[in-house]
């Protein structure tokens, strides 16, 4: 392996980084502060690919000539329609679910279907295609034998963009104040005068609000369509996991060594095997961290 | 994520006993009398395939319920059963290997004797680890001892370590990945995508008769009886009761002088036995062994038959995986384009309103009844 | 335990148990058999489930053609009934619902599978049972059943033909990539045995999962091995993350060769024109031929389903799998499986990718193999046409 290689392998391991935190960001929020197992989570970001979708159709149709910027209207509304789809579904199912977190598994396992189903029914049973905006086609070139794709460097901008934004408005805002204090000491937290029930819809709704984000940014890189969702959904779960559950941080340390592993593996063994071999580890490694990479260290009742 | 809500078995109200016996007996004449008399062969076929994911079901109402550890791997052992059965019969099918299927053209290759999918994947001799699946005792040994030893090591192992809840779960989903992702990638030793498929004969029978889908219908039916029995003679057991202990509080019983990960993974090893069956009664009725019954989804759809029969209810188990199976072909069939909507709120109805699944609406209402006769 | 007994016992109580407060059994209420003057076929292909993507367009011609069909008075002058049934994208399903098709509802044909796991699923029920099944789907060979009609190519009648033409004309060195299952496995061999035979090189070979959408350590080694030729065996949505993923690193049509195996123009829809321009591809059918029939066939499709539709490979063999039935039906004055079979051979149809038979013996249709550039509409401009070739699903290497 030359350096010229050897730099761009390193530039995927980066951007596959980038890629799963940004994935398993919402995830995390929801599964890891509230407890609510989101098997619908890869349906939530397929709502945002196909929000993009619809963006760039009317932009093609009414603004022709705004077309350029579409792709971050498409983000920023793809964010809040799945914000609020996540909103009524906390309201509608997820709240009465709260005390048994494996059952939340279950109920949105049959949400992702009927979603999977509503996609290929109303919208098409075939791949829409989301062009690619012309500023974030091509690639740069960094040396003459190292070229670094724009849309990945714009998604690795827009995960670091994203994940400080969450932190900020965690431990930086009135809100995210509120969210931990509920997610910490939920009777507490109703004591002291915040309304708990709207902070758990605004929770879970944030976190799929970062689903949407997630899908609508990967139109770039792949296929949006009915089981698109399914693409994303076992891995966003492992990274959650792996990491600990209750910690953002241990997420996005979990992001980056998968996405390490991936880009090394996938460089030295067949991409088939290079799976096979990363689920290995994950299974290796839960063993020597039986509580994920960042586990807290609490005891539990 | 191991704490759960429902009560066990020890608040049971009194007469217990005899509603279990009862209901057993019932299921007992629902499938030996009821299905064959009102059925013909087609659709006792399926409630055989239905049946035969109710092994697993009743796994999981083990472990999960009982035990507090939600696999989501149970494909794996389900597929080890299935595909041990299915290289017995593959074998069977290479050994006279004359009919005219279009499969059966290995002769062309100038290798007869060997499964089909190996003569086109260019292996010409079989490999050592098929050779004593030639033998039916080897097999039906592999099957019974094989799943759940793999099962027991990777328990004991893991839950020695304390790995548990959740994160035994993504162990488990992980592992059922890798089986399906190296069974795609050894296609010449596994058949690949396509699996294993196309027998003719087990010791002879042929498959495809009438008398022959009776005859498997019986024993699956039977052989599901057996495990309901086992599964509910474990939980009246001391082990039962310890594991319930575990699942409600493991520290305590640790600190009373118990190995909890010794009865934990011996349930899971007893789980991974039925699935081992289940999965070796669908490859006999079914027809074949594939990839796709090993995956992280039909790890996952077992766990829902579970839970709409009940997790803490082995035969409320054996009803979810009917009424799940029966209300995916039966929507398939009328409503073509319509049945995952059907189906998915099938799983949120459940979940909503009747949390312990069909068994807890039975004993709800089954409570109201008894209120009321005592009054 | 005395069976034969039993099994007699249950046939003569059939009555009693269909009064029986049971609702399981009571579902099927369709009447098996056909009437008067229709005959029924079956339809099965997965309408729901993550290979839907691709089948559900094919159902799409297969209804088309029905409806042609009665319009000009059916087959043998029955109408022609379909029963659709969605095989779920799951191939135990795919093997209970042949199974209905064929013993329920006593279907004269059934039109479907995609996959070449479904069809290996459902192949023991139509051979047992006696149906007889007509698949449109390109794949691997290594099969012929005496129940199974194949109208697209077998592996051999698409690549060699694209590994001699691109060895002639673009180049030696080959890189060759597909996903991780048989159809991709065994062209791949196939290719590589050509490749071999003709003096060329291979400097890579890879294998991803079945929806796998990371791309980007591939074309990193792609780029560092700089092959004169792609071939790529990639399918279904994983398609579009490898182009457009080439396409983001500065690999296009224009400054490399890449011939893809899997990519019509459905699946172009869904990958973008603008990504695969250029691009090569070899199919035994385009939109863009132009002879009547096939001129017929795409308006009849867009009129009916709407003018952005496109056609691809795989719908038009679904498309003559129900006309190849009706002819080989009259020809054998009969609905009787085997009659059927033995008046499919050297049965010879005008359609749209030009006038193709059956061979004699072996099942599979002779065809031409066509490589073709895509263009920026996403529309096929073709190069190379082949004669005829002959279906060979069991080839020496």
């Amino acid at each position: 392996m030359n350096l010229d290689m050897f730099a761009m392998q390193a530039f995927t391991g980066l951007s596959v980084f980038t890629i799963l935190t940004l994935m398993a960001l919402g995830l995390a929020i929801v599964f890891g502060l509230m407890g609510v197992i989101n098997m619908a989570h890869g349906e939530l970001m397929a709502m945002g690919a196909y929000t993009t979708y619809f963006t760039s159709q009317f932009f093609s149709k009414y603004l022709p000539s705004l077309f350029g910027i579409y792709f971050l209207v498409g983000i920023v509304l793809a964010f809040f329609v799945t914000f609020a789809f996540g909103w009524l579904l906390e309201r509608g199912l997820i709240r009465f679910l709260y005390k048994r977190p494996l059952d939340t598994m279950l109920a949105t396992w049959g949400l992702s279907l009927i979603l999977q189903q509503l996609f290929r029914q109303f919208i098409s049973a075939k791949e829409v295609e989301v062009t690619t905006v012309s500023w974030l086609k091509g690639a740069w070139q960094a040396s003459e034998n190292v070229s670094l794709p724009l849309s990945r460097i714009f998604i690795i901008v827009l995960a670091v963009v994203t994940a400080a934004a969450v932190y900020a408005f965690l431990y930086r805002t009135r809100w995210g104040l509120r969210i931990r204090a509920v997610t910490q000491n939920r009777a507490m937290a109703g004591a002291a005068g915040i309304n708990t029930e709207r902070v758990d819809a605004f929770t879970f709704a944030l976190g799929c609000g970062l689903a949407g984000i997630a899908g609508s940014s990967f139109t770039m890189l792949a296929s949006t369509g009915p089981t698109t969702g399914q693409a994303y959904i076992v891995d966003t779960f492992i990274v959650v996991v792996f990491g600990g559950v209750e910690s953002l941080l241990g997420t996005i340390a979990s992001a980056f060594m998968i996405g390490q592993m991936q880009a090394w593996f996938e460089y030295s063994m067949s991409g088939s095997m290079a799976r096979a071999g990363i689920l290995l580890l994950v299974i290796v490694v839960l063993y020597f961290r039986p509580n994920g990479l960042f586990a807290t260290k609490v005891r539990r009742a | 994520m191991t704490t759960s809500t429902t009560p066990s078995t020890s608040t049971a109200p009194r007469g217990a006993n005899l509603w279990g016996v009862g209901s057993f007996l019932l299921l007992a004449l629902l499938l030996f009398v009821v299905f064959p008399l009102s059925m013909d062969v087609f659709r006792l076929g399926l409630a055989a395939k239905y049946l035969s994911l109710a092994f697993c079901a009743a796994g999981i109402v083990l472990v999960w319920g009982y035990g507090g550890i939600l696999s989501l791997g149970q494909g794996v052992f389900f597929g080890l059963g299935s595909y041990f059965m299915a290289m017995f019969l593959k074998l069977e099918a290479a050994g006279n290997a004359d009919s005219s299927s279009g499969t059966a053209l290995s002769a062309f290759f100038g290798s007869a004797g060997l499964p089909d999918f190996m003569a086109w994947n260019s292996v010409e001799v079989l490999p050592w680890w098929w050779e004593p699946f030639h033998h039916v005792s080897f097999t039906v040994l592999a099957i019974l001892i094989g799943p759940p030893l793999v099962a027991f090591v990777l328990g004991y192992v893991n839950f020695r370590k304390r790995v548990g809840g959740v994160y035994f779960s993504i162990v488990t989903l992980a592992l059922a990945a890798i089986m399906a992702i190296m069974i795609i990638g050894q296609q010449g030793y596994t058949g690949g995508v396509n699996g294993i498929t196309d027998f003719k004969t087990f010791l002879g029978m042929d498959l495809d008769t009438e008398r022959a889908k009776f005859v498997m219908y019986f024993i699956t039916a039977a052989l599901l009886l057996l495990c309901v029995a086992i599964g509910a003679f474990i939980l009246r057991s001391r082990v039962g009761r310890v594991l319930v202990a575990i699942r409600d509080r493991e520290d305590r019983v640790r600190f009373s002088g118990y190995d909890p990960a010794l009865f934990k993974a011996f349930i899971f090893a007893v789980a991974a036995l039925f699935s081992a069956i289940g999965g070796a009664m669908f490859t006999l009725q079914v027809g074949l062994a594939s990839p796709s019954l090993v995956g992280i989804v039909p790890s996952v759809e077992m766990v829902i038959y579970a839970a709409v029969g009940g997790r803490l209810s082995l035969i409320g188990a054996v009803y979810g995986a009917l009424l799940v199976g029966w209300a995916k072909t039966f929507f398939s069939e009328n409503f073509v384009e319509f049945w995952p909507y059907l189906i998915g709120a099938l799983f949120i109805v459940v979940v909503m309103f009747l949390p312990t699944g069909l068994a807890g609406l039975v004993d709800r209402l089954r409570g109201g009844f008894l209120r009321r006769e005592g009054r | 335990m005395s069976n034969f007994n039993r099994r007699h016992f249950i046939k003569t109580s059939t009555a009693i148990a269909a009064a029986s407060a049971l609702p399981f059994p009571m579902l099927n209420i369709r009447t098996a058999g056909a009437q008067a003057n229709t005959v029924k076929v079956g339809i099965l292909h997965s309408l729901t489930g993550t290979i839907a993507i691709a089948e559900k367009s094919v159902v799409d011609a297969e209804q088309l053609a029905i409806e042609e069909l009665n319009k000009s008075g059916g087959a043998m002058g029955h109408k022609i009934e379909a029963v659709v049934e969605d095989g779920a994208s799951d191939w135990p399903t795919f093997a209970e619902k042949a199974r209905k098709l064929i013993e329920k509802d006593k279907v004269a044909a059934v039109f479907g599978c995609y996959t070449s796991a479904s069809r290996k699923a459902v192949l023991p029920v139509f051979e047992k049972s006696k149906g007889l099944l007509y698949y449109p789907t390109y794949y691997e060979g290594l099969e012929q059943s005496p129940n199974i009609m194949y109208t697209a190519q077998e592996a051999s009648q698409s690549v060699i033909a694209a590994m001699d033409w691109l060895m002639k004309n673009k180049g030696k060195t080959f890189y060759m990539i597909g996903s991780d299952y048989i159809w991709p496995r065994t062209t791949i061999k196939i290719a590589k045995a050509v490749l071999a035979k003709g003096g060329g090189k291979l400097v890579g070979e890879d294998y991803y999962p079945l929806g796998h959408i990371e791309f980007s350590s591939a074309i990193n080694k792609i780029k560092g091995a700089k092959p004169d030729v792609i071939l790529n065996c990639v399918v279904g949505g994983s398609n579009v993350a490898f182009f457009k993923q080439l396409a983001a690193a500065g690999i296009t049509g224009k400054n490399q060769t890449l011939l893809s195996l899997a990519v019509s123009e459905e699946e172009v829809s869904g990958i973008g024109a603008d990504n695969t321009a250029d691009t090569l591809t070899c199919m035994g059918y385009f939109q863009s031929l132009k002879n009547p029939a096939n001129e017929k066939f795409v308006k009849a499709f867009k009129a009916k389903y709407g003018a952005n539709r496109v056609v691809g490979d795989t719908l038009e063999c679904g498309y003559i799998g129900v006309y190849l039935w009706k002819m080989a039906a009259e020809k054998a004055k009969s609905f009787e499986v085997e009659k059927v079979v033995a008046a499919s051979s050297n049965l010879e149809i005008d359609a749209p990718e030009g006038k193709v038979k059956f061979h004699a013996t072996n099942h599979h249709l002779w065809k031409h193999a066509r490589i073709g550039a895509f263009k920026p509409d996403g529309q096929v401009n073709m190069i190379y046409e082949s004669p005829l070739i002959e279906p060979n699903p069991f080839p020496k290497l």
